[in-house]
């Protein structure tokens, strides 16, 4: 099947302002940030792509680019057969029309002076041409889809709860039934009892609607249980890419090791050993030549100065790794 | 007997409706070098319980009844400049969002060096250095540079463990620590954790850690203490709880999380947490539980003990052995 959604070499920059870059990009010095450096990956209909990694890895600036709500520096990204980069103007306006985003703060992404019925609506008038009573006719049955009912359309988000609020974005994302919807830490601002109910309306609409999810979390636990696929960002860069089930029960990548054994485990009894990396995430704007784990890796050795590119270590199993398969 | 005693710790918020019982008949001991993990969902209690410990409960807000007992002293009968003198010196918080706890107008530095001069009687200089050494001492990197720097300068990790540096500035025996790791990577708190742990076998501190995470429980406490609307529900020590949950809400809250260590349907816990104003007099987990029995809904569950240091708040008993065996 071909992918719904294929991303190639995608790049975001950041241009650093001030007289500090200034001056060294005059001595020739790179002064970019760059958050999202040559990211690739695919979806296939009906697929939920996991996106792990920690703060400033660059996941949500991915997310953006998608969208189009932040421009890539450069790459590809198609959602079906249109070149989502190229798009402008009432084209772009339908791409959105087909593709949405989850927010992870479910108060801010909500107005508070709407109703919800207007708030779930808006997307209906902005990419659609149906009438007043189809629109009311749709907000209703995906209000009752997301497990909310007709009875909220009057509400308004004060009085809503956090998992409340929550599934209007829901709602609101999938009103105008678009293919793919990223999910940018859906759930991560809610208490554990509404996490959990979050995390099955997410998979039964998948289910029921024919979604594909890129699905972007630090909640590790979490993209376990609901993604197909999971790719492991590091500074601005997929290291790490595989099955699910692969993934977790194999590990290649060191990064990939750390990051799964410091997942607290609820079981008194689990016995692990824990993978630690040395020192902190170093900045984006002076990445490390070659692998951009090596200064931190406790297994690196002097290959580790070449650029490493993602190669397949087992079938569907890609790793960004000199050392991988050489014992 | 225990460093920390608490007993019959019941709290009202005052509402235009009637008080809102937000804890109700707390019982709770914590030892020296010992981790409580305390756990609920939001609204269960956890939070009221710390601040009331430190006595920081503040209209609509009351402590209505109870004693908590530091090394046999009772706190919530001391007069409020002695308590003052407690707090900070003997007892420490580590809040829950850590950037707010901080003030924006003034360095890292500056916060931290204070709290030397006040605890540790010691020069302006010295203070600043002993600022350093207490934010390398909690994994800080370039702590020098870091103390000129204000909070909005720092990550969210690098103001949790300033927090912590912070907390630990007078050496306190009891720390409460609220949701020291919620929206952190988990690399950074697993570090933060590990600086738990070993604070209490160093120092011999007690640690009362509040949080929703159970993986955090099993990791880093040695006793557990489960809330549910105001209520103590169960409690023991770690292995206990987790090999042997025998309170329904307690065994509802580790089949509602996701885990990376096996394969598991998640089941959310149904209902949500009753409202507390004018509590039922029964059990209040009594609409949220599969085995609720006629008994539950007009007598009050005791907390009993059904095997050393484990004790269960339910009147089903029988079938919570079941659901376990």
């Amino acid at each position: 099947m071909p992918p719904l959604l294929k991303v190639e070499g995608l790049s975001k920059s950041f241009p650093m302002r001030g007289l500090g870059p200034m001056l060294d990009r005059m001595r020739g010095r790179r002064t970019d940030v760059r958050a999202v450096d040559g990211v690739s990956f695919d979806i296939a209909p009906g697929e939920t792509l996991g996106l792990v990694g920690e703060s400033g890895c660059g996941k949500s600036t991915v997310a953006r680019c998608l969208l189009r709500l932040v421009e890539p520096t450069s790459g590809s990204v198609r959602l079906d057969d249109t070149e989502v980069t190229r798009l402008n103007g009432s084209a772009l306006q339908r791409l959105r029309h087909g593709m949405q985003m989850v927010f992870q703060d479910p108060t801010a992404a909500l107005n508070p002076r709407l109703s919800v019925r207007r708030m779930v609506e808006e997307p209906l008038r902005l990419h659609t041409t149906l009438g007043p009573s189809e629109r009311r006719a749709r907000v209703d049955d995906v209000l009752v889809a997301v497990g909310l009912g007709p009875d909220f359309a009057a509400r308004y988000a004060h009085e809503l709860s956090g998992g409340q609020k929550q599934r209007v974005n829901i709602a609101r994302a999938i009103v105008t039934d678009p293919r793919f919807v990223v999910l940018d830490e859906p759930t991560s601002a809610l208490d554990v009892s509404l996490r959990s109910r979050i995390i099955l309306l997410l998979e039964a609409l998948r289910e029921n609607r024919g979604l594909s999810y890129l699905f972007i979390s630090h909640d590790i636990a979490t993209v376990k249980y609901l993604a197909h696929r999971v790719a492991v960002m590091y500074l601005g860069a997929i290291v790490e890419q595989a099955e699910t089930r692969e993934l977790f029960a194999n590990p290649l990548h060191p990064y990939t090791r750390a990051l799964l054994s410091a997942v607290p485990i609820p079981d008194p009894d689990a016995r692990r050993e824990r993978f630690a990396l040395a020192g902190e995430v170093p900045s984006p704007v002076d990445i490390p030549a070659g692998c951009r784990l090596r200064g931190r890796c406790p297994l690196a050795q002097p290959i580790c100065a070449q650029p490493v590119p993602l190669r397949e270590a087992a079938p569907g199993h890609w790793v960004a790794c000199h050392l991988v398969g050489k014992g | 007997m225990s460093l920390l005693e608490v007993s019959g710790l019941t709290v009202h918020f005052a509402t235009d409706d009637g008080p809102v019982e937000a804890v109700h008949g707390l019982d709770l001991s914590v030892g020296a070098g010992e981790i409580l993990g305390l756990v609920g969902e939001s609204g269960s209690g956890k939070s009221v319980t710390g601040f009331s410990i430190l006595r920081l409960i503040r209209p609509p807000g009351r402590i209505v009844r109870g004693s908590v007992r530091l090394d046999g002293r009772d706190l919530l009968t001391l007069p409020e400049e002695e308590m003052r003198r407690i707090r900070g010196a003997r007892i420490a918080l580590v809040p829950q969002s850590p950037r707010t706890a901080l003030n924006p107008v003034i360095t890292i530095g500056t916060q931290i060096a204070r709290l030397f001069e006040l605890h540790g009687d010691l020069s302006r200089r010295a203070a600043w250095n002993r600022g350093i050494e207490a934010l390398d001492q909690v994994g800080v990197p370039d702590a020098a540079r870091r103390m000129g720097q204000y909070a909005h300068q720092l990550s969210g990790g690098t103001c949790q463990r300033v927090m912590i540096a912070m907390a630990l500035a007078s050496s306190p025996q009891l720390l409460i620590a609220d949701e020291p790791t919620t929206g952190l990577d988990v690399s950074i708190a697993a570090r933060i954790l590990g600086l738990l742990r070993e604070l209490g076998t160093r120092t011999g501190a007690a640690i009362i850690l509040i949080t929703h995470d159970l993986g955090v429980v099993a990791e880093t406490c040695h006793r557990v203490a489960v809330m549910h609307a105001g209520q103590l529900v169960e409690t023991g020590t770690v292995r206990a709880l987790f090999r042997q949950p025998l309170h329904p809400y307690t065994r509802a809250l580790v089949r509602s999380i996701p885990r990376i260590d096996r394969e598991v349907a998640l089941e959310p816990i149904p209902g949500a947490v009753p409202s507390l104003l004018h509590a039922s007099p029964g059990c209040r987990y009594m609409a949220r539980c599969p085995h609720a029995l006629e008994v539950c809904r007009k007598n009050k569950p005791s907390l009993d003990v059904v095997e050393a240091d484990h004790r269960v708040a339910c009147h089903a008993l029988e079938a919570n052995r079941a659901a376990v065996a």
